[in-house]
C-alpha cells in the first residue's frame, strides 16, 4: 500500500474506502488522488451516512422544478419566474475563527443561489451558541456570537443583499460548537436557470472569480469529524472571504449568462476546484482536462494537491459554448475579474488534471462523485436520553416575575442588537422589519407575488423526541408563513447532528428524519435541498440534534399584518384556543428551561390535521384583511405573545377562561395558536367555524398596560424595556 | 442592468433624467434607479464608473453601497474614477448631485463636500428606521418640503459618523448649508448632522436613504420628498438661466 495508516486516518479514508477507490482507479491513488477522493467522500461533500435516510424526504410537487443534487433547489412562483432557495451549515469554521467562519457561510450560500442564474434577494440566519452566562465558557461565547454577528453583517451588507430575519438560541450543549446556518433565497425567471454540467466534448472549461491560494485546504474533511483540542489549530482551514470580490462575481456572472456561451457553471465551494469539475462531469457524463498552470495564483508553490483542495473563496467554474469564450472574458475584464481557460470537456468521462507537464490525477468522474461508499449506520437502539420523563412539582408565587424572567432570557429577549446590524432592507423589497412580523416577507418587483419565509429549529423539543420536535418545527414555520397570509410552498433542510457512527446520535437522525418526511407530506411543502452537519460534538460531547427547517410561502403582495396591537379598543382574539397541556408535555418549554432550570418529559403534543386547520383558517382571516395583527404562539406560549404583541404600546385587557393551572395556561407552547385583534369578530368566527376550529376571545385592546385577570397587570414600558435590553446586558456583562 | 418586466409608469414628456453612477461594489444602484423611474415616473438610467459621459442626464446620484469595496477609506477609491471627473465639472457648472449613504462619502472624499465620515461611534454597522428633521428648504434637494418637516428614512452604514472642525461646523450652520439632522443619536454625528449641502448649494450628501422610502410597502414614502424637489428645482424655468 502505497501509504501508511497515519495517512490514511487523517484523510478520514477507511481500508474498505481505500480498497473500492483502488478497484475504481485500477491501482493505487498517488497523493493527490487520495487527497481528491477524501474531500468528495468526506461526509460533508458524500452524505455518507444520512443519504439512504434522505431518500425517503418528499421532494416533488406541481412547483418543484428542480429538486436536491443541484446547487439549490428552484420554485416555480407564476407568470413565468421562479426563486432558488437553500439552507447550509458553516459550524466548524464558526467555532475555529468566528468572523470569518460566518461570513464565508454566507458567502457560499450566496454563491449556491446565483450559479443557478438566480439574483440573491434575501438571507436569514439560524445561530445557536453557548450560554452567555456560564461561568466557565459565557466569555468565548459571548466571542462568538459578536463574531459570527459582525462576519454574517460584513458580508451580507457588502455584498448587497438583504439580512431579513432568523433565529437565535443558547443551549450549553453548543459550548464547544455553536451552529450558523445561513439560508439564501434569488430569483429568476424560468429560462435563466444554469445547472452545473460540463456538457459538449471539445467545449472550454473557465476559471473565474479570485485567485487560488492555500485557504480551506481540507475544510471538507475538517467539517466531517469531531472536534477535538487539536482542531483549535486548524484555523488555516478556515477560508477568509471578500464580499466585495463576491459582489463583481454575482454581476459579470449574470451577465455572462445573458450572453448565451455558457453551457454549465458551478461555484467552488467545499472541496473547491475538485467538486466543481468532477460533479459537473459526471451530471454531464463527461470527462473534464485541467491544467493547474493554468490556474489564478495568489501565492507560489502551490502543490497540485493544494489547488485540488483550496477552498479560497469567490471562485466559479463554468463550461462555455466553444469558439465564443472572448464573449465571456469580455464580461469578467468589465467587472475586473481573472478568467481564464484551464481546460477542456473531453469524452472519456476521466477528471484528468495535469501540473508542471505532468498527469497528476486520473479519476473516473462518476465514481468519484456519486459512488461514495453509503452507509446504513447502526441505529437500533434505545432512544438516547438522559433527561427524566417526570419534571420537579412546581407552582409560582410571582406570575409576572416569571414573564419578566422569560422576556430577559437569551432565547426570547429581542435580539435587536443582532438585526440592527443587518441590512435588511437594501433592495427595496423587504416589507418587515425583523421582529415586527411572524415571517420575513420579501416582495417580488417584477411579478404581484412576495415570498414569506421563515427559519425554524429547536433543539430541546428534538432532544426529547425527535421525531415529534421535527414535526413541530416544520408545522411552527408553515405558522408562521399562515400568519402572514402566506401558503407554504416548499422547505430546505439543515441536520445539524452528533457522530452518526454512535448508534445513539445515528437514531437521533433517523427518527428526525422520518419526522422530516411526514411532516412535509403533511404541510405539502417538499425538500427542495439542503446540508448535513454531523460530527457536532467536541470532546464527545454531542449537541442537542437540531434539524434547522427553512421554509418559504408565497401570497399576494401588499403590506403584510404585524405582530403589534396596533390601537386600542380591538377585540383579542385566540384563534386555535387555549389549548392543553399536561404535566409531561410541559418539559421542553421555555418556561421549564429559564424559570424551572431543567428539561423532562416530552415536546408539545401536536395534531397535525388540527394545525393545518387552523392555518387554513389564518391564512384565510389575513388574506381578508380582517386581522388588525397576527401573532403565533411558540416559545414562551401565551404569556410571551401577549407581551410582544404590547410592544408598539398598546396592550391588553384579557381573562383566561381555561381548567389548566396559570403556569400552564400563560406558558405551555402548544402548537396551532395565533393571537389576533380585530375590529371584525363575527367575521373571524365565521371562517374558524368553517375551518372547525375555535376563535376564542380573550378580551380587548388596551393603551400602555398588560393586565391579565386575576393574575397581574403591569405597565407595557416595564416588559418592554426588560425585552429590549437583556441582550446588550448579557453580552456585556462579566 | 435589465429589470425585465418592472412597470415604469407612462412617461410625460416632461420627464427628468437621473444618472445613477455605478461603481463596482454599488448595491443600491438599482434601489436609486427604481425609486426615480418606478416610483418617481421619472426616467432613470445608469452611469458605469469607468465611462466619462454623464449621457445629458439632468441630475445625478451616486449610490449606496461599497464602491470598490471601500477598501482603504469607503470612497476613497471611488474618487479617482474616470465618472468622478466628470461629476465634479457636472457640478461645478451648476449640475445637481445627490450622494446617499457611500454617494455621501464619496462627495466627502472627492472635496465636493467638506468634513468626514468616521466609523459610527457604536463601532457597529447600523440599520434602522431614524426620523430626521428638514433643516434647510433652501436647497434643490428640499424646497418641497417644510422647515422642521420630520421624515423618517432609513440608514444603514457602518461609517456615519459625520465630523469636521468645530469651524467647518460653525460655517455650515451660519450659511445654512445643513440639510437634515437626526432627531436623536444615530452614529455619533456631529452636531447630529445626517446630510449637507455644498457651498453652491447644488450637491448634497446625506448618510439615510431617502430611496428607500418612496414606496408606500416600504414602509415610508418620506423620501419622496427629496425627489419631488429635485423635480421642482430642475422644472423651474430659471434654473437653467443659472
Amino acid at each position: 500500500m502505497n501509504f501508511t495508516g497515519e495517512v490514511l486516518a487523517t484523510h478520514r479514508i477507511n481500508l474498505d474506502e481505500y480498497a473500492k477507490i483502488t478497484e475504481i482507479l485500477g491501482r493505487e491513488p498517488n497523493f493527490t488522488e487520495l487527497g481528491i477522493f477524501s474531500v468528495m467522500w468526506s461526509e460533508h461533500c458524500s452524505y455518507k451516512s444520512s443519504k439512504i435516510h434522505l431518500k425517503k424526504l418528499p421532494t416533488e410537487s406541481a412547483r418543484v422544478l428542480q429538486g436536491p443534487g443541484e446547487n439549490a433547489g428552484v420554485i416555480d412562483i407564476g407568470q413565468g419566474w421562479a426563486i432558488a432557495f437553500k439552507i447550509e451549515s458553516h459550524n466548524h469554521p464558526s467555532f475555529i475563527e468566528p468572523f470569518q467562519g460566518a461570513a464565508t457561510g454566507v458567502g457560499g450560500i450566496l454563491r449556491d443561489i446565483f450559479t443557478m442564474g438566480a439574483r440573491p434577494i434575501a438571507v436569514m440566519d439560524a445561530i445557536r451558541f453557548g450560554r452567555l452566562d456560564d461561568p466557565k465558557t459565557g466569555a468565548r461565547n459571548r466571542r462568538i456570537v459578536e463574531g459570527v454577528v459582525s462576519g454574517i453583517s460584513h458580508y451580507g451588507n457588502c455584498f448587497g443583499v438583504p439580512t431579513v430575519g432568523g433565529e437565535t438560541a443558547f443551549e450549553s450543549c453548543y459550548d464547544g460548537n455553536p451552529l450558523v446556518n445561513v439560508f439564501a433565497l434569488g430569483v429568476f425567471r424560468h429560462d435563466e436557470v444554469f445547472y452545473g454540467r460540463a456538457t459538449g466534448v471539445g467545449n472550454p472549461v473557465i476559471y473565474v472569480g479570485a485567485k487560488t491560494g492555500r485557504d480551506g485546504v481540507h475544510g471538507a474533511t475538517m467539517a466531517s469529524g469531531e472536534f477535538t483540542e487539536e482542531s483549535k489549530h486548524k484555523r488555516p482551514n478556515v477560508q477568509v472571504g471578500d464580499p466585495f470580490t463576491e459582489k463583481l462575481l454575482l454581476e459579470a456572472c449574470l451577465e455572462a449568462m445573458k450572453t448565451g456561451a455558457i453551457v454549465g457553471i458551478q461555484d467552488m465551494g467545499a472541496a473547491g476546484l475538485t467538486s466543481s469539475s468532477c460533479e459537473m462531469g459526471s451530471r454531464a457524463g463527461t470527462g473534464v482536462e485541467i491544467d493547474l498552470d493554468l490556474v489564478p495564483q495568489r501565492e507560489t508553490g502551490l502543490t497540485a494537491y493544494e489547488m485540488m483542495l483550496s477552498e479560497s473563496q469567490e471562485r466559479m467554474l463554468l463550461v462555455a459554448e466553444r469558439g465564443r469564450e472572448e464573449e465571456i472574458f469580455a464580461v469578467f475584464r468589465k467587472w475586473g475579474l481573472d478568467a481564464v481557460r484551464i481546460g477542456t470537456v473531453t469524452a472519456d468521462g476521466l477528471l484528468r488534471v495535469s501540473h508542471l507537464g505532468q498527469v497528476v490525477a486520473e479519476i473516473p468522474n462518476g465514481p468519484l462523485a456519486d459512488d461514495a461508499p453509503l452507509y446504513d449506520r447502526p441505529h437500533a437502539v434505545p432512544a438516547y436520553r438522559t433527561a427524566p420523563m417526570q419534571g420537579p412539582v412546581f407552582s409560582s408565587t410571582d406570575l409576572l416575575g416569571d414573564l419578566k424572567k422569560l422576556l430577559a432570557s437569551s432565547d426570547l429577549c429581542s435580539k435587536h442588537w443582532i438585526w440592527d446590524q443587518y441590512d435588511y432592507q437594501v433592495r427595496t423589497n423587504t416589507l418587515t422589519i425583523p421582529e415586527r412580523a411572524e415571517a420575513a416577507v420579501v416582495r417580488i418587483k417584477e411579478t404581484g407575488t412576495s415570498v414569506a419565509m421563515s427559519l425554524d429549529g429547536n433543539g430541546r423539543y428534538c432532544y426529547l423526541d425527535p421525531y415529534e420536535g421535527t414535526m413541530l418545527i416544520i408545522a411552527e414555520c408553515c405558522r408562521n408563513l399562515s400568519t402572514v397570509g402566506a401558503l407554504p410552498v416548499a422547505a430546505t433542510n439543515n441536520l445539524n447532528f452528533g457522530n452518526p457512527e454512535r448508534p445513539e446520535i445515528m437514531r437521533q437522525l433517523v427518527d428526525s428524519l422520518r419526522g422530516m418526511g411526514d411532516g412535509c407530506r403533511a404541510f405539502e411543502t417538499p425538500i427542495t435541498g439542503g446540508n448535513a452537519s454531523l460530527y457536532n460534538e467536541t470532546l464527545g460531547e454531542g449537541i442537542f440534534p437540531t434539524p434547522v427547517m427553512g421554509i418559504v410561502g408565497l401570497l399576494p403582495t401588499e403590506k403584510p399584518v404585524g405582530i403589534q396591537f396596533p390601537r386600542a379598543g380591538l377585540e383579542v382574539i385566540l384563534l386555535g384556543g387555549l389549548g392543553s397541556s399536561d404535566h409531561q408535555r410541559f418539559g421542553g418549554t421555555q418556561y421549564a428551561k429559564v424559570v424551572l432550570d431543567t428539561l423532562w418529559g416530552l415536546p408539545p403534543a401536536l395534531d397535525v390535521e388540527y394545525e393545518k386547520r387552523v392555518q387554513a383558517a389564518i391564512r384565510e382571516v389575513v388574506r381578508a384583511g380582517l386581522a388588525e395583527s397576527a401573532h403565533d404562539l411558540s416559545d414562551g406560549g401565551l404569556g410571551v405573545a401577549l407581551a410582544e404583541s404590547s410592544f408598539g404600546g398598546v396592550g391588553a385587557s384579557v381573562k383566561l377562561e381555561t381548567p389548566l393551572v396559570p403556569e400552564f395556561a400563560l406558558f405551555h407552547e402548544g402548537p396551532s395558536r395565533i393571537l389576533l385583534s380585530t375590529a371584525r369578530l363575527p367575521e373571524i368566527a365565521a371562517i374558524a367555524a368553517k375551518h372547525d376550529v375555535p376563535a376564542t376571545r380573550l378580551g380587548e385592546t388596551i393603551d400602555g398596560r398588560l393586565k391579565i385577570d386575576g393574575l397581574f397587570d403591569c405597565e407595557i414600558e416595564e416588559l418592554n424595556r426588560t425585552w429590549r435590553n437583556a441582550f446588550e446586558e448579557m453580552l456585556h456583562a462579566g | 442592468m435589465s429589470l425585465g418586466t418592472i412597470e415604469v409608469p407612462d412617461l410625460s414628456p416632461q420627464t427628468m433624467r437621473f444618472g445613477v453612477v455605478v461603481f463596482p461594489g454599488s448595491n443600491c444602484d438599482h434601489d436609486a434607479w427604481y425609486a426615480a423611474s418606478a416610483n418617481l415616473g421619472q426616467q432613470a438610467e445608469f452611469l458605469w464608473h469607468d465611462e466619462r459621459s454623464l449621457r445629458q442626464v439632468d441630475a445625478v446620484i451616486l449610490p449606496g453601497g461599497f464602491s470598490y469595496g471601500d477598501y482603504l477609506r469607503c470612497g476613497a477609491i471611488a474618487k479617482f474614477s474616470p465618472v468622478m471627473q466628470s461629476v465634479k465639472d457636472f457640478a461645478q457648472s451648476g449640475g445637481l448631485v445627490a450622494g446617499f449613504c457611500n454617494g455621501f462619502q464619496i462627495l466627502v472624499e472627492s472635496g465636493l463636500l467638506p468634513g468626514a465620515l468616521l466609523r459610527n461611534a457604536s463601532m457597529k454597522f447600523v440599520c434602522g428606521q431614524p426620523m430626521v428633521s428638514v433643516e434647510t428648504v433652501n436647497s434643490p434637494f428640499t424646497c418641497a418640503a417644510k422647515i422642521g418637516q420630520r421624515l423618517q428614512l432609513p440608514v444603514a452604514h457602518g461609517e456615519g459618523n459625520y465630523t469636521a472642525d468645530e469651524r467647518t461646523l460653525d460655517r455650515l450652520e451660519a450659511e445654512d448649508r445643513i440639510v437634515v439632522r437626526y432627531t436623536a443619536g444615530v452614529n455619533g454625528s456631529a452636531r447630529n448632522i445626517a446630510g449637507i449641502l455644498s457651498a453652491e448649494r447644488n450637491v448634497m450628501g446625506m448618510m439615510p436613504h431617502p430611496e428607500r422610502a418612496c414606496d408606500p410597502l416600504m414602509g415610508s414614502v418620506d423620501g419622496r420628498v427629496i425627489f419631488e424637489s429635485i423635480l421642482t428645482t430642475l422644472a423651474t424655468p430659471a434654473r437653467s438661466a443659472a
